[in-house]
């Protein structure tokens, strides 16, 4: 008998804060019958030193009922918008079905991501000896699953009219832009708990979220996408959750030890390159694939990142933490990335599974507006020049395989920072190998850790090495599942530019 | 009479994602389930070995030793994903919210005799540290498991179980307060009768082979605490007035029911496949069952009496029996 009451007290009420923390950090032990090295083995190889696990803030007080009960409760919401939107074709109203390209990037590039990092949050979930990270980061385990889900049962009736769709997951381990994104998650997960932290949770759900997520969701909105809209006003409780766990949880190194900020600094550094280069396919989608427009590239990198971004490395100083490295470069690549991006996948179209176009003059005078230093110099030349071409019969084609960006993956066509007619190229020799990089910033990111990035699994090599389904285009696009003809090439000519033109045929009731 | 609302019906493409269709042998319609749950995990090459495990791919099957030609056979018979499973428990945490405020209300607890109040203290209070153990074990799996039907469930339970030890948490507070739930962990700590099972729960946290330690958590340990607790534990409160206490445990009682249908579901498949996983299952079994039951006798004891170590025994031959119906071997 070790408890001594016998009367039951009647329980004197808590504060929420205190309630909080007996349901929650009360869980907790200190072990005895095994080493706590060996309960939570990998906190430790990174360099990153806590010293009291319990001075992390909590950045959500949720426990489980009432985490169901919300959820729950949005859950039976958006579900009822994506069944109405199926029943009453909602796809018909989108301002136009080129607008359904940015989807298929969506599903195919975005979802999968969710999804890894459903399963990365679970590692740490599992692995943070705080109870404070632990308990929020197996919420956002669970809620990115949530995200991987709910963004394929709202894309899945978009599937049943469109081409691109249909076979995302495969597509995501194969296809050559694809390995984009792939690795790019695929490295912040097979880092150490706390850089994966700073990867995902800081750099990239805190810092440059508005512009990847946020375009996207606006995108439909601004194109008449009501289901995923709705997705996205459904996440957004969520993504702030998951913001506040990516602020504290770099509050929370910088303010354990001073040793760590060096090491913060550099994934910082690392993971904004990174996650800038990833954007590009976003820039390109926002200037040129969405028929209504949100806002320029430029306008986005410079609300977001040079005043938004600004304000919260400001706001760091006080650490000892300062700007990314390289975010004058981003800056001063801002009025020609997204164009880069899609000259690129203009020429590649054959071999991408979303369909490419020239912009109409109504969108030629809206770049001119918004990329007023570079649109006519540059890019307008370049358009004009392909769409004669394309006139005489003679659309051009790439058919060679471009050199790929050791790190990021991206087909090295950024060109350096003060000159736009010169592709940017950097090279370093290991071990009797020679390397490529697309920057200055990628390139870095290999010489600091080697090991790591000798592993890519580049898409071009592997093509070139035979284990990409053979040595032809069609060969290689078969091993994509990528249906030659319907899912690649100009959206003109495109069996759902003549699905879409039935569609209106038929609300103007001259069809069928 | 029914009223025909004239729609448009368009003619579609395809029915379903082609990853489903493969799966199905044709296109056609797609339940939710099926759509968000197939081939989720990515396949192919992956690009950098984990710093943290550069022996394995980040995903990798060789994690464990039970070998399945298609990691998706471990089909949910529940049908969860993420929607159709927070919509379940937001409903069963509505009754348990009502049991709890109902008992909390007209102080239920306190009509409970005295005595076996402290004995509910003892056994129940510490319980909520083994479903923290629990849900650390079903992360776990959700990290290091094998594709997206096996590792979704997994973390749906790691948050079932974190949902359990706060409603435990809960309980506790009703039954003295912050104050209770102290006494609880230092029992969970230093009681003779308490450690074994803090122990195995120690011990389970570092078994290396995912699958043992679903095999250890779900079926071994899980198999014989709740029926011990949640049934037996519970009867033997009658007597002294302890319907409240099962009002609010009855969460715990719902939902051991309906998660040993995907727990059975699970194994069934895996025994199913080869001698070699019926072996694995069979050996993991039989050393976690063992440990469970050791672990648990002193509690049994101290709650049941001298019946406690037979009400075991009975328990342990159902779990095998159960056991054997899902095609794992057992006593050879």
């Amino acid at each position: 008998m070790t408890t001594t009451t016998t009367q039951s007290p009647r329980a004197k009420k808590l504060g929420i804060k205190e309630r909080y923390s007996y349901l929650t950090r009360g869980l907790d032990w200190e072990p005895s019958y095994q080493p706590r090295e060996k309960i939570f083995p990998y906190t430790d190889y990174e360099g990153i030193r806590i010293h009291d696990w319990d001075k992390f803030e909590d950045p959500f007080r949720l426990t489980m009922d009432a985490y169901w009960k919300f959820q729950a409760e949005k859950e039976r919401r958006l579900y009822a918008v994506i069944d109405s939107f199926a029943q009453n074709n909602g796809q018909m109203n989108v301002t136009d079905a080129r607008y359904i390209n940015a989807l298929k990037i969506f599903l195919t590039a975005v979802s999968p991501l969710e999804y890894a990092a459903h399963r990365s949050y679970a590692h740490v979930g599992r692995h943070f000896d705080g109870v404070g990270p632990r308990i929020a980061c197996q919420m956002q385990a669970i809620d990115e699953l949530r995200h991987a889900q709910t963004q394929i049962h709202t894309i899945s009736h978009f599937n049943k009219f469109f081409d691109g769709l249909h076979d995302p997951w495969h597509m995501f381990s194969r296809v050559w832009y694809l390995s984009v994104p792939k690795s790019f998650f695929e490295d912040a997960m097979s880092a150490g708990p706390f850089e994966f932290l700073t990867a995902i949770s800081f750099s990239f759900e805190y810092v440059l979220t508005s512009l990847l997520f946020v375009p996207f969701m606006s995108g439909a909105a601004y194109n008449g996408d009501m289901a995923t809209v709705t997705f996205g006003f459904s996440a957004q409780s969520d993504e702030s959750r998951h913001m506040t766990l990516g602020l504290e949880i770099i509050k929370f190194m910088l303010e354990q030890d001073e040793g760590n900020v060096p090491i913060v600094q550099k994934w910082i550094d690392k993971w904004f390159w990174r996650g800038y280069r990833l954007l590009s396919i976003v820039a390109m989608m926002m200037d040129y694939m969405l028929p209504k427009k949100i806002m320029s590239w430029k306008e986005a990198w410079e609300i977001y990142f040079e005043q938004g971004g600004g304000a919260l490395f400001t706001d760091l100083a006080r650490y000892g933490i300062r700007l990314p490295k390289y975010h004058e470069i981003a800056s001063a690549e801002k009025d020609h990335y997204s164009h880069q991006a899609w000259s690129t996948f203009y020429q590649y179209t054959h071999a991408a599974a979303f369909h490419t176009w020239l912009p109409d003059a109504g969108e030629e005078a809206w770049m001119r507006e918004k990329y007023p230093e570079s649109y006519d110099r540059l890019y307008a030349p370049r358009y004009a020049h392909w769409g004669a071409e394309a006139d005489e019969g003679k659309r051009f084609y790439n058919n060679g395989l471009p050199q790929l960006c050791q790190v990021c993956q991206v087909p090295a066509f950024f060109t350096e920072a003060n000159d736009p007619t010169r592709i940017s190229l950097r090279t370093c020799e290991h071990e009797g190998e020679h390397y490529h990089f697309c920057s200055d910033g990628c390139r870095d990111i290999f010489l600091d850790e080697p090991e790591k990035y000798v592993q890519a699994w580049l898409p071009v090599h592997q093509i070139y090495q035979g284990n990409c389904g053979g040595a032809t285009v069609p060969e290689v696009l078969d091993w994509y599942h990528l249906n030659g003809g319907a899912d690649n090439l100009d959206y003109k000519g495109s069996p759902d530019e003549a699905l879409w033109q039935s569609w209106q045929a038929s609300k103007a009731g001259t069809g069928t | 009479m029914a009223l025909d609302i004239k729609t448009n019906a368009l003619d579609q493409r395809r029915q379903t994602f082609a990853h489903i269709a493969r799966r199905l042998g044709e296109d056609r319609p797609a339940s939710r389930y099926e759509e968000a749950t197939f081939d989720l995990q990515p396949g192919g090459a992956h690009h950098y070995r984990p710093t943290w495990d550069p022996a394995h791919e980040l995903y990798d099957a060789s994690r464990t030793g039970i070998v399945l030609a298609d990691w998706y056979v471990l089909k949910d018979p529940r049908q969860f994903y993420y929607g159709t499973y927070t919509i379940a428990r937001a409903r069963m945490m509505e009754a348990a919210e009502k049991a709890l405020s109902f008992v909390e209300k007209r102080n239920g607890f306190a009509a409970i005799a005295p005595e076996w109040q402290d004995t509910i203290r003892f056994y129940l209070l510490p319980l909520r540290h083994v479903e923290w153990g629990a849900n650390m074990n079903a992360c776990s799996i959700t990290d290091l498991g094998f594709g997206a039907a096996i590792t979704q469930a997994t973390m749906f339970t790691a948050t079932d179980r974190l949902g359990i030890a706060q409603i435990i948490g809960r309980i506790g507070l009703i039954a003295g307060g912050g104050q209770a739930l102290d006494e609880g962990k230092r029992v969970w700590m230093d009681a003779p009768e308490w450690q074994p099972m803090r122990r195995l729960v120690e011990d389970s946290l570092v078994i290396s082979d995912w699958f043992e330690m679903f095999v250890a958590q779900f079926l071994a340990l899980d198999g014989l605490l709740y029926p011990l607790v949640y049934d037996l534990f519970d009867l033997a409160g009658q007597a002294h007035g302890a319907s409240s206490l099962s009002m609010m445990t009855e969460f715990m009682v719902d939902w051991r029911d309906e998660v040993t249908r995907w727990i059975d579901a699970v194994l069934r498949a895996t025994a199913r496949e080869s001698d070699a996983n019926r072996d694995h299952l069979g050996r993991w079994f039989a050393h976690w069952e063992q440990r469970a039951a050791e672990a648990l006798a002193p509690l049994a004891t101290r709650v049941l009496g001298e019946a406690g170590i037979d009400a075991l025994a009975g328990l342990r031959g159902e779990l095998a029996k159960r056991a054997a119906g899902l095609g794992i071997p057992v006593g050879q």
